[in-house]
């Protein structure tokens, strides 16, 4: 059979997918079935450059309950009760439109995280912007995108816990907004998204469907209607938070009423793509009549129904005895509920429009049969990205250069971002932004799960695998600050075009250093998302592997701080704490490129120091833990004397630079004397100016008002 | 001493309040088409977005069946506490003067704030010391009045998050058995997760309701 038609490029299938799909179908697909085609082979949905890398990660592990390929991994926490969490991207929309953007995002991981049943107890988000000293735009993103945030977790009520800021010139026209959400289920609530039982009826609960989000199938559009421009399509969708507030307590109830088969958000693609892969899992077939799908705009065609992306829809299987309770439990949550279809044995996705067949296709074409693709990886000659222009001039003392450092958007204070977030909305927030290295929340029997994201491109991308095996150890030695276990991880790939080959080789590194951390820690990935051609004319992103993880820890009232917190305590150096100027913020300061390789990590010593600070930490011996991340230990100092309103009085080690950086790896920490073991002893906590001898006295005054200037400035 | 916490569709600190109540007494849900308080001794509003907030808070939520009997309870010297969005929704129903505006940053704002007590003599504040710290959530929290209005709590000095008028942050009607605040005492009841001062304020609620059965 050959390629008679140009469409299904304008969708976004090769002419060689399209001959799959010819043979596979044995006719040429109709409209509807083009469309829904098209978005299951997308790289968004079918990961077709990265399932294969992904196969590498450890997935398995003593508390995973569900792991990767359902709406949300989830962890066993004891006491009966599971944690259920995930992280996701939502950049490309938060690039067009950044308030509504990062809106949805959250709203897209609540929803995650709901349909397993598990209740969001937590949202942590990772953001990247463009240098917001230069670009007016990036201040207009980065505005935006918070407000979007708080508009979308405030209004829902979920506490907004904690997260990450970079900016850096390379996430100029590809900003980055990465969304966790955590939730908190009874192990028995937890539900999967297989369709089963045939008879069993599918339900669609939730917001009427419109025309939002059909940027991708936009051509068929404008073909099929013969009008109008396509680009004039509402292609952002809109968030309305009270609807998800709505249809949050009312999926939640269902479940605790045991009413439910299965349930699946619509997210991407929409119904083609929730309801097909609940299909596919289960094993069976399905028939939707599109005539039944309550609409926004009357006039909507099956392939705009089938695809759109409008928020705040879930879909669930019912039996059929069963339908009327559900629709009950709907009115009462003022939540609409329509039956649009039924679950069948013809292993088939059947699309119907008022009885009639539109479409009519496998299963297993629309989710397994999609290509998947080698990447073609070549590490670079010469370093990708530039260094930007210095801002610290090279005779700089140590004193202005720890001012310079505080005051940078990259460390300066996130006070004037987190609050703009409820953090503290369900009350269970025992530790809120700027008190501890992790979000600590605790749980009904005293006991606290501890959260934490993190990403740093810059050094990901002068070694992307020692990079990344980083990001992995930043997060752990961030719950170990707090006394928390890790139990599981998620991760966002945000990457540029791997169709190149040097990005592909980032990702292929970088992949790789993600699993030998997972398997150095034993911390299972329970889930994740990848965003791919992150790129501009200008080059792609930096290489931006986010991770979060999720730990455990027995005593919520122990949870660890970040701040010195007694006149007298003692300052220790705790870990393999290996600094390098490569890749560290001083570098990109002085306008360095982010270049070379990275210290090499002890990984026995790393897991010993994490496991002193958190035993510590759990028997209060530690006063306060912090890890030594981005400026070295001169900023992890200053941040601790910040936190805790007290001063330092420290003499380095021979020959530690105080501004490099080698992170997960070094740990400050306070208490008494004699508590603190045989820990290097590097100083006391005292009066009201970090002193480090030989180097630098600055005035705790001074130091807060460097650090909690160096963003207000910028967003105001 | 049973206390009511209103539920509205969108209510979010519904179950924080609960959770405070709960440590002076006990505590009954009461949805927003309940005809009924179901008797219990003194109703709170809670925080949130009601209704989405959509219109103008607490706008929709006037309307609510459940706030017919929440007037009507008031009326009768019954205590009612709004907390946040529960204080737009009592200005709406006319149960407390003035109105909650969009802060003067037109942005959200979480913060732990200190607080003047400075009216001890209503059924809210009796047990409260003369400072607290409480944290305040919200967008719209700016108190404006254009009449005499009974203050009970006002913002510490540099401690106005949101430009209220002469830094108010509570204030009760006449009588005094209804009394809205913007910030949040259901949020500092454990040293856990906060501070504790907000406790006064359900403390306070619970000697009141004791003196009342005693008489």
């Amino acid at each position: 059979m050959s390629v008679t038609s140009s469409r299904h490029r304008e969708l976004g299938l090769t002419d060689s997918e399209y001959e799959l799909i010819l043979e596979g179908l044995g006719r040429e697909p109709r409209d509807v079935e083009l469309a829904m085609l098209s978005l299951m082979w997308s790289e968004h949905c079918a990961y077709k450059h990265s399932k294969r890398l992904l196969r590498r990660l450890p997935t398995e592990g003593r508390h995973v309950l569900v792991g990767p390929g359902e709406n949300a991994g989830a962890v066993d926490v004891g006491g009966g009760l599971a944690v259920a969490f995930k992280v996701e991207s939502h950049n490309h929309p938060s690039a067009v439109e950044p308030f509504q953007g990062a809106a949805t995002g959250v709203g897209g991981i609540l929803r995650d995280v709901f349909a397993v049943g598990a209740r969001p107890i937590a949202v942590l988000d990772s953001l990247r912007f463009g240098d917001v000293t230069q670009s007016a735009r990036s201040r207009y993103l980065l505005e935006h995108a918070v407000a979007g945030i708080g508009h979308y977790g405030n209004s829902i009520g979920v506490p907004t816990v904690g997260g990450e800021i970079y900016f850096e010139p390379s996430y100029e026209q590809n900003c980055l907004i990465n969304a966790m959400c955590v939730g908190l289920a009874p192990r028995e609530r937890l539900i999967r998204s297989a369709a089963a039982g045939p008879g069993n009826v599918l339900v669609l609960l939730g917001a009427l469907t419109g025309r939002d989000g059909i940027g991708g199938a936009s051509v068929l559009a404008s073909a099929e209607l013969g009008e109008g421009d396509a680009d004039k399509r509402p292609s952002v969708q809109i968030g309305d938070p009270f609807a998800e507030k709505k249809l949050l307590e009312c999926c939640l109830e269902l479940l605790d009423r045991g009413l439910l088969v299965s349930l699946q958000d619509l997210g991407a693609a929409g119904l083609t793509s929730s309801a097909s892969e609940m299909a596919s899992k289960g094993e069976v077939g399905l028939d939707i009549d599109v005539s039944s799908v309550p609409l926004r705009e009357a006039d909507m065609e099956p392939f705009e129904i089938m695809v759109s992306e409008s928020q705040e829809r879930m879909l669930c299987v019912v039996e059929p005895e069963r339908v009327g309770a559900v629709l009950e439990v709907c009115e009462h949550w003022e939540t609409l509920a329509t039956p649009i279809g039924q679950v069948t044995t013809s292993g088939r996705f059947r699309i119907l429009k008022r009885g009639e067949v539109v479409g009519d296709l496998p299963v297993g074409l629309l989710v397994d049969d999609c290509p998947l693709y080698d990447l073609e990886p070549a590490a670079p000659e010469a370093p990708l990205y530039p260094g930007t222009p210095p801002v610290l001039a090279s005779q700089a003392t140590p004193a202005e250069v720890l001012l310079t450092l505080l005051a940078s958007p990259n460390l300066a204070s996130r006070r004037p971002v987190f609050e703009q977030y409820d953090p503290v909305v369900q009350s269970r927030t025992v530790r809120r932004p700027e008190q501890a290295d992790a979000a600590v929340l605790a749980l009904p029997d005293g006991s606290a799960i501890a959260v934490s994201i993190d990403g740093n491109g810059r050094r990901v991308a002068c070694e992307p695998r020692a990079g990344a095996f980083e990001v992995v150890l930043e997060c752990a030695a961030n719950l170990a600050c707090v006394g928390a276990e890790p139990l599981g991880l998620t991760n966002c790939l945000n990457f540029g075009n791997p169709e190149k080959p040097h990005v592909a080789w980032q990702l292929k590194e970088a992949v790789e250093g993600l699993s030998e951390a997972c398997e150095s820690l034993d911390v299972p990935v329970v889930g994740g998302n990848v965003s791919l051609y992150n790129e501009s004319p200008d080059g792609p992103i930096l290489p931006s592997p986010v991770v979060g993880m999720v730990g455990k820890l027995p005593d919520a009232s122990r949870a660890g701080r970040l701040g010195f917190a007694r006149e007298g305590d003692v300052i220790a150096l705790v870990g393999p704490f290996q600094p390098a100027h490569t890749g560290s913020e001083l570098a990109k300061l002085q306008g360095q490129a982010p270049a070379g390789r990275l210290p090499f990590k002890d990984v026995p010593a790393i897991l010993d120091a994490q496991e002193k600070v958190r035993s510590m930490i759990r028997s209060q011996a530690l006063q306060n833990a912090h890890d030594i991340a981005e400026g070295g230990i001169a900023v992890a100092l200053a941040e601790c004397c910040l936190a805790g309103g007290l001063g330092a009085r420290v003499a380095l080690p021979e020959g530690l630079d105080p501004f490099g950086e080698d992170l997960g790896t070094g740990f400050v920490v306070s208490g008494d004397p004699e508590a603190l073991g045989d820990f290097p002893v590097i100083g006391r906590v005292e009066g009201k100016r970090l002193e480090i001898d030989g180097l630098l006295d600055v005035s705790v005054d001074k130091l807060q008002s460097a650090h909690s200037g160096g963003l207000d400035a910028l967003l105001r | 001493m049973r206390v009511g916490v209103v539920r509205f569709p969108g209510s979010c600190d519904d179950v924080d309040a609960l959770l405070a109540a709960e440590r002076v007494g006990q505590t009954e849900l009461l949805w927003h088409k309940d005809r009924d308080l179901h008797g219990v001794d003194a109703v709170i509003v809670p925080g949130g977005f009601s209704y989405g907030d959509y219109l103008r808070a607490g706008a929709i939520a006037r309307f609510a069946p459940v706030m017919e009997e929440v007037v009507e309870f008031a009326a009768a010297g019954g205590l009612v506490l709004g907390i946040c969005n529960g204080f737009q929704v009592l200005c709406e129903a006319g149960l407390l003067p003035g109105a909650l505006l969009r802060n003067t940053s037109l942005k959200f704002v979480f913060r732990q704030v200190d607080l003047d007590v400075v009216d001890h003599d209503t059924p809210f504040t009796r047990e409260a010391p003369d400072r607290l710290s409480i944290p305040v959530k919200h967008t719209t929290g700016r108190y404006y009045t254009p009449e005499p209005v009974r203050v009970v709590l006002r913002y510490a000095t540099n401690h106005n998050p949101n430009g209220s008028q002469d830094d108010i942050a509570g204030v009760c009607n006449e009588a005094g058995n209804v009394f809205g605040l913007m910030p949040h005492p259901e949020h500092a009841v454990d040293p856990l997760t906060g501070s504790t001062d907000g406790l006064a304020i359900f403390e306070s609620i619970k000697a009141h309701v004791g003196d009342l059965v005693q008489a």
